[in-house]
């Protein structure tokens, strides 16, 4: 099997970012929060490779652990976006009627709301912990999953193996995860890449404007936030994880177009 | 050798495949085709899908579809090699010396331009003519063809005239130009059987008097025959056989010319009715929703056991919806559906699943009937598996079984519908249709999307396979002869309407009703001269004129 060479650059990024966020505690050289110099904002050396923050902290320690924290709240939103909104888009394809103009109309209204201004309304009156950022990000996701889903099923559920399948008698289970889903899944795969990145830059921004990961814990748009002060001096601390939310997002869109391409042949995904 | 037009010599075309899984590759899909055409003369292309036969014709235009290269050869038109001009003779050459006329005008068309406009355009653009006179021979060619009022027609847009009228608007923009050679590349393939001996007799009639030369592309031997002075029949790229209309049609050399010839031959005895029929339908009305204009009409027929009831009629006759309302998925306003000793809900939804699984269906666009993301074993085997709940190498059994039956054997199980021919997608289409043991099987026009050849073969599988299930078969069609060669009883339906019904012998003897009448003379016949003798004898008008 031949990798193009691009898709071939996506996956060992994407590949090395979940590495790394996966083993953060044994590959990190300090642990998360430790202190570890007087001197803030050291530039890099031997002993601290990425330098130090605005707090003496190792920066390269800080970066791996906050990947590891964007990485996986990223992640699950994203699967509870795709769970959620494709169902949904389903169901509201296979059963039409009034149940599909509710669930639409109502996901059309919280279309309506800018999602970041939702989720800041949302969580400065929740809690902010991980799972409330998950579900949030995740369920204000899933519309427009829930839009995608709804627009490819609808085109599949008047094909004539699906009317077949409903002469054969068969239930909406087995229409929707066996006759439909298959046939949806290599749109619903490129987006689910577009979405997770769209769930990085979400989680960062929320913790850039202070509603997201919240300190110490380290995030990557915390670690922006934390250092923007240093840009004034001519210290790039910030900009580290900006690069490193830049290249995420480039390899996994390289990653999602190959498999785009790779599964728009008829036979089966295999081809 | 003056008179010669269109000489074509040595035609090699190749072809870039993209096979999935293997790296894309070239091949040669026309292998060394000569032939000539003179000047006024006609000659037909003939073969199944896959010949060539558009290929062809397109490359006497020195024009390739993506991905086609004309690999070698020569193509003379009016003593030049057209491979090997210049861009701007090719120019000139496409949509003046030489015209094109599609299948599908409607697709053709430009839908927000008018008629007038479109079809003067290349005349006007190649210079030939002021805008005035090409549209006054526009209006002469719209008359020649038996337009309905010619000087006003070219005002409208192309979606208001009936498809008939706008296949004859397509014939009068190729005309326009005064081209030496027209290219027709089945012309008539999508319409009507009945509006399809008008818009041939129009253009046989628009070829004859304007004299010019043309190309007649064609899979329906009866058609080409009607129209052609010479035949050349193709077959996956080679030349089988070249000559004039009277020996291909009365004398063919080669097997698969005499197999061409001798398509739609199938012989069926007609059965006599049992006192019990398996299907009852009476006095059926039927409307979509949201309208107030009833499809079916008080529609009442009969199905016997293990017999055929063929439904016959034009596209908006009402024969599909007919079997929409009997599988239940168009509930009917009035009357009943009586199956197999019990009445039938009206609704999908309140249908048992055993009257589920004693009637199945089968789709005229089998490609579109299979989930492309099932293998063949999958498709087969999810009715046992549904109904009858076999697993494992139970099912796997009876899978085989029924592969076997359909002649294609365990080879395929494992296949996707990607990777099968045209025929033999039908044919698991069927096998799956057989897994649920039916009483009776819809056939919703499944031969009219296949090659003439294969569609027999289905047609004589289908027959075969109802000596050994005894299954019934209702079957929609608008293809007379497939009806002749499989039916026990006909019902021709008409404007939603059934306006003849009976035994095949009974109905298909005089004397007809004007629609019946129309309808079985409009069926192509293997014989020289028919159209013509159509046209003096037919009673009724089709409904394009």
């Amino acid at each position: 099997m031949r990798i193009p060479i691009a898709a071939l650059i996506g996956l060992i990024f994407t590949f090395a970012y979940f590495f790394v966020a996966i083993f953060a505690p044994w590959i990190a050289p300090y642990s998360m929060a430790e202190v570890v110099s007087r001197d803030v904002w050291l530039p890099p050396s031997s002993e601290f490779l990425l330098g130090t923050d605005n707090l003496g902290r190792d920066l390269l320690s800080r970066m791996i652990y906050g990947g590891r924290t964007t990485i996986f709240i990223a992640t699950a939103a994203t699967i509870l976006s795709f769970t959620t909104g494709s169902i949904l888009g389903f169901l509201a394809a296979v059963l039409g009627g009034w149940a599909d103009q509710a669930m639409s109309r109502f996901v059309d209204l919280i279309m309506s709301i800018p999602s970041l201004i939702f989720a800041l309304v949302v969580l400065s009156v929740m809690p902010v912990t991980v799972p409330v950022l998950i579900v949030v990000m995740g369920l204000l996701d899933s519309t427009r999953v829930y839009r995608l889903a709804r627009a490819v099923a609808v085109d599949i559920n008047v094909m004539d193996y699906v009317e077949a399948a409903k002469l054969r008698g068969e239930g909406r289970g087995w229409i929707i995860f066996r006759e439909i889903l298959p046939n949806a899944l290599s749109p619903l795969i490129a987006e689910m890449g577009l979405r997770f990145i769209f769930m990085v830059l979400f989680v960062s921004t929320l913790s850039f404007l202070g509603l997201g990961v919240q300190p110490p814990q380290a995030d990557w748009g915390g670690i922006v936030k934390e250092n923007a002060d240093g840009i004034v001096y001519g210290i790039g601390a910030a900009l580290y994880p900006a690069v490193a939310i830049a290249t995420l997002a480039i390899s996994v869109n390289l990653v999602a177009d190959w498999i785009l391409n790779r599964t728009t042949s008829l036979k089966g995904g295999r081809g | 050798m003056s008179d010669t037009l269109l000489k074509v010599q040595d035609l090699k075309i190749g072809a870039t495949v993209y096979p999935p899984g293997e790296k894309p590759h070239d091949i040669e899909i026309v292998h060394g085709v000569s032939f000539e055409v003179e000047k006024g003369k006609v000659l037909g292309l003939i073969g199944e899908s896959g010949a060539g036969k558009s290929t062809i014709g397109l490359a006497s235009m020195a024009y390739g579809r993506g991905g086609v290269k004309i690999t070698g050869g020569e193509v003379w038109v009016n003593g030049r090699d057209i491979l090997k001009t210049s861009n701007s003779d090719v120019r000139a050459l496409r949509g003046g010396e030489v015209t094109y006329v599609s299948q599908s005008a409607a697709a053709s068309f430009n839908p927000a331009k008018k008629i007038m406009d479109q079809v003067t355009e290349a005349a006007i653009l190649q210079g030939k003519f002021s805008k005035k006179e090409a549209e006054r021979r526009a209006v002469e060619l719209f008359r020649k063809l038996g337009l309905p009022d010619p000087e006003n027609i070219g005002n409208r847009y192309p979606h208001q005239v009936s498809g008939g009228q706008l296949q004859r608007c397509m014939t009068a923009l190729a005309l326009c130009p005064e081209p030496d050679l027209v290219v027709f590349d089945e012309p008539t393939t999508a319409l009507d059987v009945t509006t399809q001996i008008d818009v041939l007799m129009a253009i046989k009639e628009a070829i004859r008097d304007t004299g010019v030369a043309a190309l007649y592309i064609t899979h329906d031997l009866a058609v080409v025959a009607q129209v052609s002075d010479d035949i050349l029949v193709l077959k996956m790229g080679d030349m089988v056989e070249y000559g004039s209309v009277d020996q291909i049609i009365n004398n063919p050399q080669e097997e698969y010319t005499k197999a061409l010839v001798s398509v739609r031959s199938i012989e069926h005895a007609e059965k006599t009715p049992t006192p019990s029929p398996i299907l009852k339908v009476q006095n059926i009305t039927a409307r979509y929703k949201g309208t107030n204009f009833d499809v079916l009409k008080n529609i009442s027929v009969e199905l016997h056991p293990g017999q055929t009831l063929a439904v016959v009629g034009e596209s908006g006759s009402g024969k599909s919806t007919l079997a929409r309302v009997i599988t239940g998925l168009l509930p009917q306003g009035n009357g009943s559906v009586h199956f197999s000793g019990r009445d039938l809900s009206k609704d999908l939804a309140g249908r048992s699943k055993e009257d589920l699984r004693e009637l199945q269906m089968i789709y005229q666009m089998a490609d579109v009937a299979m989930n492309p993301r099932q293998t063949v074993g999958t498709i087969i085997g999810r009715p046992l598996e549904f109904y009858f709940g076999l697993r494992g190498a139970e099912k796997r059994k009876r899978i085989v079984e029924l592969l076997d039956e359909i002649e294609m054997g365990e080879g395929f199980i494992d296949r996707y519908p990607a990777e099968l021919s045209g025929g033999q997608k039908q044919r698991v289409c069927i096998a799956r249709a057989l897994a649920a043991k039916p009483k009776m099987i819809i056939c919703d026009e499944v031969t009219s999307a296949l090659d003439p050849l294969v569609a027999d073969g289905i047609l004589k599988l289908l027959l075969d396979l109802q000596k050994i299930e005894d299954v019934a078969y209702l079957f929609i069609t608008h293809d007379l002869a497939t009806v002749k060669a499989i039916a026990d009883s006909i019902a021709v339906m008409y404007q939603g309407e059934v306006v003849r019904y009976g035994g095949k012998t009974d109905v298909l003897s005089p004397p007809f009703d004007d629609y019946t009448d129309l309808l079985l003379s409009s069926v192509p016949e293997m014989k020289l001269g028919w159209l013509e003798e159509v046209i003096a004898n037919r009673k009724m008008e089709s409904a394009g004129n």
